[in-house]
C-alpha cells in the first residue's frame, strides 16, 4: 500500500477544511519564528556582549562593584562613582610588569553619544571580538585638542563627514545651557563598525577633555570664561581619569598586578578582570533571556495544543470517513498514518514558513538591530535552528499520534457499524 | 475452483461483542453459491450489520469458520483479511458512502488504490481507471459529466448511492455487500437504483448480498434469508440490540 495515496487523502482532507487548517498554520508559523528569533536574538545578544572588549587583561577604576565598573568603562552604561588620580594611573601605568595601558575619561556627550577622552594608545591597542584591532574607515587618529574621532553608528545616526564640527554637551544630558559651544570639536576621523559600544562613541584626547572644563567648577560654567584658543595656551595636564585598561607583559602577572591595584594604599581602587566581569554581568541579563525563551517555548506548545484541538474535533467527524475507508480495505495502521500525517503536515510547512519569516524578517530588521549592536548575518541560521525545527517536527508527530492512535482503536471498534 | 464449492461457507459462527456475556450471533451453516444473488431480511437489531462486518473480515467471530472463496478469513492475520477484503469485496453502505474531499471519480477509484488486483481488472475494461469509472457510471445512468465535477455533497442521495455502486463494482470484486442500500431512497429510486445494480452484477458475476428490511424487494432476489431464523442467538436485551443496530 503507497504511502503517497495517504498523504494524498490527507492534503486533500485538510483542504477540505481550509479555514481552519490555515488559522492553524498561521498559529504554528509564528510560534516557530517566534522561537527561532528568541533564540538567535539571544545568542547573538551573547556573541557580540562577549565580543565587546577582547585583549585587555584588567579593568581598573574608583573602587565599586566589578559589574558597575564593567558597565560604565565598556559599556558606556550609567556613571562612575568616583574618579581615579592622574598620579595614581601614572604610578600604575609605569610598573615593569605593564606593557601598554589606556586612560578612559567619561562625562560628557553629544546628541546622545557618549564622549570619551583618551590617548592614542587606545587605538594602538584596544581589541574587541577575537583580538581585532580599530581600523579606520576613513579618516585618521585625533592628533590636535580639538580633534574627533567617532564610532561607525555615531557617523551614520549623524551623518557626518570629515571635517565636521561637533559641539559637545556637559553631562549626558544634551541641554542648551550645557554646551561647551565655545570649543567645536573638528572630525578627522570614523571607525569601522565593530558591533560593541565603541560604534557609538565620540572620541577626543584627554587634552580635550582639559580644554572643554578648564573654565568649568563643580558642574557648572565659571564667570571668566577661557576660549578655544586661550585653553590652548595653557597646560592641559588630566589631573582625573575616570577609569583605564591595563594590557600586561605576562599573562601570568594578572592577579598579581590585581592584587597590588586592589591593596594600592594612596587611593581605592579596583581591579576586575574583564572576562569575569562579564560572566558575572551575562548572568544577570541570562534569567530574562532564559525568560523569553521559555515564553517562546509555551507559545509553540500552546499552537500544538491548538493542533491538536483541531484534529481531535475534526476526528468525530471523520469516523464514517474511516470507516468507509476500511470498507475498502486501509487497515488499521493506515488510519493512524492518516490521522497523524495530518500534524506532521502541519509542523513541517508551518516549520518551512516560520522559518521564512524569520529569514525575511533578518533581512528587514538589519539596520533596526544594529542600532542595539546586535548582529544577525543571514549565516544565522545554521544547524542549531535546524535542530530547532527538527525538534519541533518531532514533537508534532508525538502530538500527532494521539489523535492517529484513538482513530486506529475507534475503527477498530467501530468496525462497519458507523454510529453518528 | 470448484463450482460446487460455495462462495461464502459459515459453519457453527458464533460471536459476541467484546465485554458482553452473551453471544448475538450464533449461525449453524450458511452457504451462498457463486453468483447467487441472496436478500437477507430482518428487523432492526437482529445483527445484519453484525453479521455483514463478520463475512467483511472487520469483526472477527469467537467460533466458527467463515470461508470465503475457499479462505478461512478468520485464519488470516489482520492486515492480510484487510487486503482480502480489498480485493474480493465491494461495500454499499445505507448512507454518506462517499468520502466528502473527494471528487465522484476519485471516490470510486479509490477502491483500486487499495487493491492492485481490482486495478487490474478493471484495466483490462478500459484503458484507464477514470474511463471504467466512467463506463461504470454510464451504465448506472449517471453519465453527466458536468455533475461529477460537483462536490459530492451536492449530489442527491440516490446519485450518491449510484457512485457507492460504482465503487463496490469497480474492478469485479466477487461479492457486493450492500447494507440496506436503499432506505434512505424514495420508492421510485429504490427499484431503479435496485435493477441497475443487480444487473451490473450479473454482467460482471458478482455474488450480491443483500441485507434489508424491506420487504417489498424480496422478489428481485434469487434467495431470501430470514435472520431471525438463520441465527439462533436470543437477541434479547437493549444493549444488543443497541450494538448490532446500524
Amino acid at each position: 500500500m503507497n504511502l503517497s495515496l495517504l498523504l494524498k487523502l490527507t492534503y486533500k482532507s485538510i483542504l477540505n477544511r481550509r479555514f481552519t487548517s490555515y488559522l492553524t498554520l498561521f498559529s504554528i508559523c509564528i510560534s516557530v519564528f517566534l522561537l527561532l528569533g528568541v533564540d538567535t536574538v539571544r545568542k547573538e545578544a551573547k556573541h557580540s556582549f562577549t565580543n565587546t572588549i577582547s585583549g585587555t587583561d584588567l579593568l581598573v577604576g574608583a573602587r565599586s562593584g566589578s559589574v558597575q565598573l564593567l558597565l560604565y568603562s565598556v559599556f558606556r552604561i550609567g556613571n562612575a562613582t568616583n574618579n581615579i588620580g592622574w598620579e595614581s594611573y601614572e604610578k600604575i601605568s609605569s610598573h615593569p610588569s605593564v606593557a601598554w595601558s589606556i586612560p578612559i575619561s567619561l562625562g560628557d556627550s553629544h546628541k546622545g553619544f557618549r564622549v570619551m577622552g583618551t590617548t592614542q594608545t587606545y587605538f594602538e591597542h584596544y581589541r574587541f571580538a577575537d583580538d581585532q584591532p580599530l581600523m579606520f574607515k576613513i579618516g585618521v587618529k585625533f592628533s590636535g585638542v580639538y580633534d574627533t574621532v567617532i564610532g561607525a553608528d555615531v557617523a551614520e545616526n549623524l551623518g557626518y563627514q570629515l571635517g565636521d564640527e561637533l559641539t559637545l554637551a556637559h553631562g549626558i544630558y544634551d541641554t542648551d545651557f550645557a554646551r561647551h559651544e565655545d570649543k567645536p570639536f573638528v572630525l578627522t576621523g570614523i571607525l569601522t563598525r565593530t558591533g560593541t559600544p565603541v560604534d557609538r562613541t565620540i572620541h577626543i584626547s584627554l587634552q580635550g577633555i582639559e580644554a572643554l572644563h578648564i573654565d568649568w567648577k563643580t558642574g557648572t560654567r565659571s564667570r571668566e570664561t577661557v576660549s578655544a584658543q586661550q585653553a590652548l595656551e595653557q597646560k592641559l595636564q588630566p589631573t582625573q581619569i575616570t577609569a583605564f585598561m591595563l594590557g600586561l607583559n605576562s599573562k601570568m602577572d594578572i592577579f598579581r598586578v590585581q592584587r597590588a591595584i586592589n591593596n594600592y594604599k594612596k587611593e581605592p581602587m579596583l581591579a576586575v578582570l574583564p572576562g569575569l566581569a562579564l560572566g558575572e554581568l551575562w548572568q544577570l541579563i541570562d534569567v530574562a533571556e532564559k525568560a523569553l525563551l521559555i515564553i517562546a517555548v509555551f507559545v509553540l506548545l500552546n499552537s500544538f495544543v491548538g493542533l491538536l484541538t483541531v484534529i481531535l474535533t475534526s476526528l468525530n467527524e471523520r469516523r464514517r470517513e474511516i470507516a468507509i475507508l476500511r470498507s475498502l480495505g486501509c487497515r488499521p495502521i493506515q488510519i493512524f498514518i492518516l490521522l497523524a500525517s495530518e500534524s506532521l503536515l502541519f509542523a513541517i510547512v508551518g516549520c518551512f514558513l516560520g522559518a521564512l519569516l524569520f529569514l525575511i524578517a533578518t533581512v528587514l530588521s538589519h539596520s533596526i538591530l544594529q542600532e542595539y549592536g546586535l548582529h544577525i548575518p543571514l549565516s544565522s541560521f545554521g544547524s542549531e535552528q535546524l535542530v530547532l525545527i527538527a525538534a519541533v517536527i518531532g514533537v508534532s508527530f508525538l502530538i500527532g499520534s494521539i489523535p492517529g492512535y484513538r482513530a486506529y482503536k475507534q475503527s477498530l471498534a467501530d468496525g462497519m457499524s458507523i454510529k453518528l | 475452483m470448484n463450482t460446487n464449492t460455495p462462495l461464502i461457507y459459515v459453519g457453527n459462527l458464533r460471536f459476541r461483542w467484546p465485554l458482553d456475556q452473551r453471544d448475538v450471533m450464533d449461525i449453524p451453516e450458511l452457504s451462498i453459491q457463486k453468483g447467487e444473488r441472496v436478500f437477507i431480511k430482518g428487523v432492526s437489531g437482529s445483527g445484519k450489520t453484525t453479521l455483514l462486518s463478520l463475512i467483511g473480515g472487520i469483526n472477527l467471530p469467537n467460533s466458527g469458520c467463515i470461508n470465503i472463496l475457499g479462505t478461512d478469513i478468520g485464519q488470516l492475520k489482520q492486515s492480510r483479511r484487510d487486503q482480502f477484503r480489498a480485493d474480493h469485496i465491494g461495500f454499499i453502505f445505507q448512507l454518506f458512502n462517499l468520502i466528502p474531499y473527494l471528487s465522484v471519480i476519485e471516490n470510486i477509484t479509490l477502491a483500486c488504490a487499495f487493491s492492485s488486483r481490482r486495478k487490474a481488472n478493471a484495466l483490462t475494461k478500459s484503458k484507464t481507471l477514470e474511463d471504467e469509472a466512467y463506463r461504470l457510471l454510464s451504465h448506472l445512468q449517471l453519465q453527466d459529466r458536468r455533475l461529477l465535477t460537483k462536490p459530492v455533497s451536492d449530489l442527491s442521495v440516490g446519485q450518491q448511492q449510484r457512485v457507492a455502486a460504482a465503487r463496490a463494482l469497480i474492478g469485479s470484486p466477487e461479492l457486493i455487500i450492500a447494507d440496506e442500500p436503499t432506505s434512505a431512497l424514495d420508492a421510485d429510486t429504490r427499484e431503479h437504483f435496485l435493477s441497475l445494480l443487480l444487473s451490473e452484477c450479473k454482467l460482471s458475476g458478482s455474488t450480491v448480498l443483500f441485507v434489508s428490511h424491506d420487504q417489498a424487494l424480496e422478489n428481485c432476489f434469487d434467495r431470501s434469508i430470514h435472520l431471525n431464523k438463520l441465527n439462533i442467538a436470543k437477541v434479547s436485551s437493549q444493549k444488543e440490540q443497541n450494538e448490532g443496530m446500524s
